[in-house]
């Protein structure tokens, strides 16, 4: 019993420190209705399925989401269980863009011969960096060329993380993870640059295309309602902080977010009908080596290196600049 | 009645396909399959067909776009041949497995390498356990009468399977036959519209394609398995109501001249209609020889091939696809298995011809039947070897 009455008075300790604790107000026009259900099995401090979460909240409950093999469908869907409460299907892994486009052209065949309502419906495309920049480029090319309306998401965590950490083609450079270790011959770990996504999209002459990251949140749901009304196809390519494959602590994803955009690492920007636009511009960027401090996949790097890379980023963030501001100027 | 054309096999596939009032095509161009497809986009373009053709990047993705099609609950059609179909192989798997109902038009043809556009049935053998419904065809009309007949399997809701229909690149697809078309009227008779168990749509929210845990993932190919095995009745069923309406029956296994019968050829697709005139030939001459069409390959119709087979002294496997390095080629090990345990059993012989499109005569089918008569090979044979 002794013990009992002690415990009590820890929760009461507990809870008046609490309420010393800056409140968090609610988001204001956040909808409050959740497509994915918790209870799912993603890693403890999982930015992407917060990306998910965020995405379909933009969407609403009228969508049809068609998943690629990955981290997202892993946790969501073991049989008999499952966490979507839209509907959803997975077929594998290189195939969610062409998955999609069987699905808008059956509900556009259907609609047109009045054999199901003619409700409008979004045609939700999702998958990792392994299965959007390397094994599904081809199906996405594709899927963007023929003009299918379905806004294609990237949750891009920047390596195949759900095989247990291995490089794509959208790891950074200087980022280890298990298939580009760094050593002797290769002390960057990977030793290539970034796929440009966005850029691949837009040069498809697609009507949007646009970086997001869940760490800002409302503007990642203002560019899913922006693609959610283009008159065809769109790309999204959201940062998803990964705090086992980044080595990061779990509490930290948020964070880490924040840090890639404003050192200009993955800036946010968007491309609507061919225009160049920068969505957050820091007036000064952060150096690139606050954004790698207390990341296990960039603890190898020496002053070098980070000099190399931070060159690269600053070259980049200016050509980018540049080409939004001579669009807005046209 | 409908009314009878001399026509090209492709083409009037293609018609019948836009007979059935298809929903979404995709597909991919190879060679011998093109024309089917060639077809189908000139009847969408023209607004003959109401349905959505999507060009596609890859086989991969023809696939792929059939089983999001056939998900949301449209009528859908694909073809392919070799090449293409080993692309897209990964997801014939799924399809099945997913139980999505889709008709695929296969124009048999080898596998590279080397590189060879002709006939021979190394691609179908190469998906022998995809868990489809698979037909193979003998003649223009077969193929044309196997449109209708695939999509009213397929959606019926007793199998809920995509159905693959086998025809000979170039020795079927690309000849002209006099084909009896149907009417408007007769489809709308034998094909009723499709009414999918699951779509994907907002109103009625399903997952589909969840993984399978160890726990689950016997129980989900059992499953396949007793499907599959299922949809042999409706297959029949289905053939049985297309003699009503046609007159023409089709059996999933056909015997010619069979009566009396010491040694029986067996063969699928349109070899048969060769094998079929060797025989003429041999029963001239006196010989008690016969011929065994088998039309379903898969669901295997194991009782009436037990039948047709148990009787006989010889059987001679006329297989146009190799197993290299195994006990026998697909056709033949799939006969001997199903004999194995029967008391009666024929010895049963292996002739691999035709591969990459080498022409069959008459007259090579008469030396196979010798050579296999004399040599009595228990393995494979590769006839007509030069060299």
């Amino acid at each position: 019993m002794a013990s009992a009455v002690s415990d009590v008075s820890i929760t009461e300790t507990k809870m008046a420190e609490t309420e010393k604790k800056k409140v968090i107000k609610p988001l204001k026009n956040f909808p409050m209705e959740e497509y994915i259900n918790s209870g799912h099995r993603a890693c403890q401090g999982c930015a992407e399925v917060l990306a998910v979460r965020h995405v379909l909240k933009a969407i609403g409950p009228d969508v049809v989401m068609a998943m690629a093999t990955g981290c997202m469908e892993i946790i969501s869907s073991p049989y008999p269980y499952t966490s979507w409460t839209v509907p959803w299907i997975h077929i594998a892994f290189e195939n969610a863009a062409a998955v999609a486009s069987g699905i808008e052209a059956g509900l556009k065949a259907l609609k047109r011969k009045k054999r199901i309502p003619d409700k409008e419906i979004t045609i939700l495309a999702m998958g990792g960096d392994g299965g959007t920049t390397d094994i599904g480029f081809q199906a996405l090319s594709g899927m963007m060329e023929r003009g299918h309306k379905i806004i294609y998401v990237c949750v891009d965590n920047e390596a195949y993380m759900n095989t247990g950490i291995q490089r794509s083609s959208s790891t950074p450079f200087g980022a280890t993870t298990t298939t580009s270790p760094a050593g002797r011959v290769a002390p960057a770990g990977q030793m290539t640059w970034k796929k440009d996504m966005v850029a691949i999209a837009a040069a498809h002459g697609i009507p949007y295309t646009a970086t997001a990251c869940p760490t800002f949140y409302n503007d990642l749901q203002k560019k899913i309602l922006k693609a959610k009304e283009v008159d065809g196809p769109s790309y999204i390519h959201i940062l998803s902080v990964c705090p086992t494959g980044w080595r990061v602590p779990l509490h930290k994803a948020i964070e880490y977010g924040q840090l890639a955009v404003d050192t200009g690492v993955f800036p946010l920007y968007e491309v609507e009908n061919g225009v160049w636009k920068l969505n957050r511009k820091p007036k000064e960027l952060k150096p690139v080596v606050e954004y790698f401090k207390g990341q296990g996949r960039y603890r190898h790097l020496d002053d070098t290196l980070t000099a190399e890379i931070q060159d690269k980023i600053t070259a980049r963030w200016n050509r980018l600049v540049k080409m939004c501001e001579a669009d807005k100027e046209d | 009645m409908g009314q009878k054309v001399g026509i090209e096999v492709s083409i009037a596939a293609a018609d019948a396909v836009g007979l059935c009032d298809v929903d979404v095509v995709a597909a991919y161009p190879i060679t011998p399959q093109t024309h089917v497809v060639e077809h189908l986009a000139e009847l969408c373009a023209s607004g003959h067909l109401d349905a959505e053709f999507v060009p596609v990047e890859s086989e991969h993705s023809a696939m792929s776009v059939c089983c999001g099609s056939a998900a949301a609950g449209a009528r859908t059609f694909t073809a392919t041949s070799a090449q293409g179909l080993a692309l897209m192989a990964e997801i014939v798997y799924i399809a099945s497995s997913m139980r999505l109902p889709m008709v695929m038009f296969l124009a048999n043809r080898a596998l590279s390498a080397p590189l060879s556009i002709w006939n021979d049935h190394s691609d179908t053998m190469m998906v022998r356990d995809c868990g489809w419904v698979q037909v193979f065809c003998q003649n223009g009309q077969e193929v044309y009468d196997s449109i209708f007949h695939a999509f009213k399997v397929s959606e019926d809701k007793r199998v809920s399977l995509p159905v693959m229909i086998n025809v000979d690149g170039f020795a079927l697809t690309h000849v002209i036959e006099p084909i009896e078309f149907w009417t408007k009227e007769m489809v709308k008779q034998y094909l009723p519209p499709f009414q999918p168990i699951h779509t994907l749509h907002p109103d009625k929210v399903v997952t589909m394609g969840a993984f399978g845990m160890p726990e689950i993932y016997t129980e989900a190919k059992k499953a396949l398995d007793v499907a599959l095995w299922n949809s042999g009745p409706v297959v029949v069923e289905a053939w049985n109501e297309m003699a009503k309406l046609t007159g023409r029956q089709y059996l999933p296994v056909e015997k010619y001249r069979t009566e009396e019968a010491e040694t029986l050829i067996l063969a699928m697709g349109s070899i048969c209609e060769t094998a079929s005139l060797a025989v003429d030939e041999m029963r001239e001459s006196g010989r008690k020889i016969g011929m065994i069409n088998l039309r379903l390959w898969r669901p295997l119709p194991t009782e009436e091939l037990i039948k047709a087979l148990a009787g006989a002294r010889d059987v001679i496997v006329l297989d146009r696809a190799l197993t290299p390095g195994g006990a026998n080629s697909p056709l033949t090990s799939e006969i001997r298995t199903l004999m194995y345990a029967e008391p009666n059993r024929p010895n049963i012989y292996c002739m691999v011809a035709g591969l990459g499109g080498r022409d069959v005569t008459p007259n090579d089918i008469k030396v196979m039947v010798d050579t296999a008569l004399a040599d009595k090979h228990t393995g494979h044979y590769i006839y007509g070897v030069r060299g």
